[in-house]
């Protein structure tokens, strides 16, 4: 009797006291986790207004403004001074450093991918991490003394120019090749490698036509990651190409003092005197965003390409659900 | 004669001898590949026959190939090497001209450049010449931390947001965002920073803090200068610090997202099911098993930080010879005093400012690798997006 009459409240106490504040703690629950994905979608509101803010802006001053004489003329000409030889200038280091990147970087990042045994590979895939993380202005004043001014013995007395230009942002970009080569080689099925074995392939026909080609597109897109980055560095370019007003060509020992290009342009026209050339460094900035978004879009479009043709090919990684 | 039989066996000897003996001799014995010729010819009919001899030059050029490759794969080291030796060899002078009051001297002198130059310990250089490096590494910190402070919530949480509440197409569209602000070349964002956001910044944000900050110990940081408190025209620490914000966020948040794309998602599930809400789930489950990631994220994000080198060129005031007092003066970092004083210390004739600049370069190089180094230590699980991390795009 006493013991269940004094045994009965006891429950329902229990059960009103858990359920009252269970009541109140799922409500501030609830509002911490409001809160939570409030401030998370502020943050990517914080993420992409700077984004709207900095594109629509730079191509809004450039277009404001906008002459064709910009596109038409070099920046020596007299009447109206123009970017030709800064855009031709661009294209020419990019080419040249896509060459020279793509050649080192696809090379080694087969390498690393295919026949390089575990040890060595640690160690050089860590040298590579380790460049990507050298600031580049230490590249471009390394690149400066050693081969623009020169060591006295070494022969190398270049001056400003194309091959000293390239040498540098070829071996800044190289990480990069290297590393999207690699991952993109060994997201080739393993099975591939299997068949291909047993049915007494040569490793390097398996490589040619097995698996490069699926792996072409990874391949690519990190090279126009390299050709976007070609595009938009300045500092390991003022001391090594440095700046022409003419569209030139010269690889070393320019008779005009160098190679032109668009970063340039946006970093020094600025403190230029002339009016004309506040303009042409904003028309030379909405240039390199147009060029800079023309080639991520690129790249997009072709991984996405793969990604629709090939539905056996596993995911790229860090799109996997796991 | 033996160039054609040699030639006539060279893709079988690829099929069978290239695989058995080894890829190391190019012309196996005639004798062993007559055999293997005649023991698979009859198998692989595609094969018989004199081939092409592009495919027999292919044949050769496949054997070579391993070979040829590990000639590219050495070059990042030894560029690493070079580099170190080049910076090394031209600091040295001056390394042993500053000393170690380098580090803690704020004076940036070539000394009288009229006068004569005097040797001090074999090295020569002007009367007075005095160099310290304290501002240049107080502004590269603050700045790298002002970013890094920012850059790390908002990183963080965008990549929440994107893996666990969007959907796949916006999210794409999002990824692209952070593709582009990565690409954006620093340079625009310098004049992004000069034209429009310092001046906004001035006139919209700036005076109003500055104002209303009392002038204690730490708040102080934020007040203008002198007693009326001014600020100026945006060329400042905080607008370098922002703009850098910007750019190292989509390292941070796309690392981040990938890094979060691989949390097992039965365990957050399991989380789900016993109750939790999304936040508790997001706090005890998936943060905590990025967390070492993220941390790793946040040093790549400091070292493109520490790095940076043309934007800050141009938003920062080029201040040289004094450390910057509060958020709204100018600053100078490490990486843009090189880009804007070489071209001046070439015109020292004693090689001392050049010798210095190496020397700062060489300060530099270990701060940002300390810190790449570390974060990829951390982030090891090996995130494999292509955005390569640690410069721009």
């Amino acid at each position: 009797m006493a013991a269940t009459t004094g045994a009965a409240p006891l429950p329902t106490e229990a059960t009103t006291f858990t359920e009252r504040s269970r009541s109140a703690g799922l409500g501030r629950r609830k509002m911490k986790n409001a809160l939570l994905w409030g401030s998370c979608t502020i943050a990517l509101a914080l993420v992409v207004s700077p984004l709207l803010w900095i594109v629509i802006g730079v191509i809004a001053k450039g277009v404001s403004h906008w002459q064709w004489s910009a596109l038409t003329h070099d920046h020596a000409s007299a009447s109206s001074p123009g970017l030709l030889n800064a855009v031709i200038g661009t294209f020419t280091l990019m080419a040249g450093i896509v060459v020279i990147g793509g050649v080192i970087g696809i090379a080694g990042g087969i390498y690393l991918a295919e026949y390089c045994p575990e040890g060595k590979g640690k160690l050089l895939r860590g040298a590579s991490e380790v460049l990507s993380g050298v600031p580049s202005i230490v590249l471009g004043y390394v690149g400066f003394i050693a081969l623009v001014v020169g060591f006295k013995g070494t022969g190398i007395h270049w001056s400003f120019g194309l091959l000293p230009a390239w040498i540098v942002v070829a071996v800044l970009v190289v990480p990069y090749i290297t590393k999207s080569t690699e991952v993109a080689i060994r997201n080739v099925p393993t099975a591939y490698r299997e068949g291909a074995e047993s049915l007494g392939l040569s490793s390097g026909f398996t490589l040619r036509k097995l698996i490069l080609r699926p792996a072409l597109p990874g391949i690519v897109t990190g090279l126009i990651f390299a050709a976007a980055i070609s595009v938009g560095e300045t500092a390991p370019l003022i001391y090594t190409a440095h700046w022409s007003d003419h569209t030139n060509f010269s690889l070393i020992h320019s008779a005009f003092g160098g190679v032109g290009y668009l970063t340039y342009g946006v970093f020094e026209f600025l403190n230029e005197p002339s009016a004309h050339d506040h303009v042409l460094a904003n028309d030379a900035a909405m240039m390199l965003v147009v060029i800079v978004l023309l080639l991520i879009v690129v790249s997009r479009v072709l991984v996405s390409l793969t990604q629709r043709y090939s539905p056996d090919r596993p995911q790229r990684l860090g799109r996997s659900g796991k | 004669m033996t160039t054609t039989s040699e030639r006539s066996r060279g893709p079988a000897s690829s099929l069978l001898a290239g695989k058995a003996v080894g890829s190391s001799s190019g012309g196996p014995g005639s004798g062993e590949g007559q055999g293997s010729a005649g023991g698979w010819g009859s198998g692989g009919a595609g094969w018989e026959g004199s081939p092409p001899a592009s495919r027999q030059r292919w044949w050769r050029f496949e054997q070579m190939l391993p070979r040829g490759l590990t000639v590219a794969v050495w070059i990042p080291l030894l560029a690493i090497v070079l580099l170190v030796v080049v910076l090394v060899v031209k600091a040295v002078p001056a390394i042993r001209f500053n000393g170690l009051h380098f580090f803690t001297s704020d004076a940036w002198s070539t000394g009288n450049a009229f006068g004569s130059v005097v040797t001090t310990g074999g090295v020569r250089h002007f009367v007075g010449a005095s160099y310290g490096v304290l501002p240049l590494v107080v502004g590269t910190l603050i700045s790298s931390a002002i970013a890094i402070a920012l850059a790390v919530p908002i990183g963080v949480a965008t990549a929440l947001v994107i893996v666990e509440k969007l959907p796949m197409r916006v999210s794409s569209g999002v990824g692209f965002c952070l593709e582009v602000l990565a690409g954006v070349p620093s340079a625009v964002y310098g004049i992004w920073g000069v034209l429009t956001f310092g001046p906004w910044l001035a006139h919209h944000i700036d005076g109003p803090i500055a104002r209303n900050m009392p002038d204690v110990p730490v708040l102080r940081w934020f007040r203008g200068a002198g007693p009326h408190n001014v600020v100026g025209q945006g060329h400042d620490l905080l607008t370098g610090g922002l703009i850098l914000t910007v750019m190292i966020l989509p390292i941070i948040a796309a690392t981040t997202r990938d890094l979060l794309r691989q949390v097992p998602r039965a365990t957050v599930e399991g989380a789900t099911a016993l109750g939790l809400t999304d936040a508790e789930a997001v706090n005890t489950v998936t943060l905590r098993w990025v967390r070492s990631g993220i941390i790793g994220a946040s040093m790549l994000g400091l070292g493109r930080a520490l790095g940076e080198t043309i934007m800050v060129a141009m938003v920062g005031g080029a201040l040289l010879g004094s450390s910057p007092h509060s958020i709204f003066s100018a600053f100078n970092t490490i990486a843009a005093a090189i880009v804007t004083q070489l071209e001046a210390a070439l015109s020292d004739p004693t090689g001392l400012q050049v010798g210095t600049l190496a020397e700062i370069a060489l300060v530099l190089l270990v701060i940002s690798l300390a810190a790449n180094v570390i974060a990829r230590w951390l982030v090891q699980r090996g995130v494999g997006t292509a955005l390569p991390v640690g410069r721009g795009i």
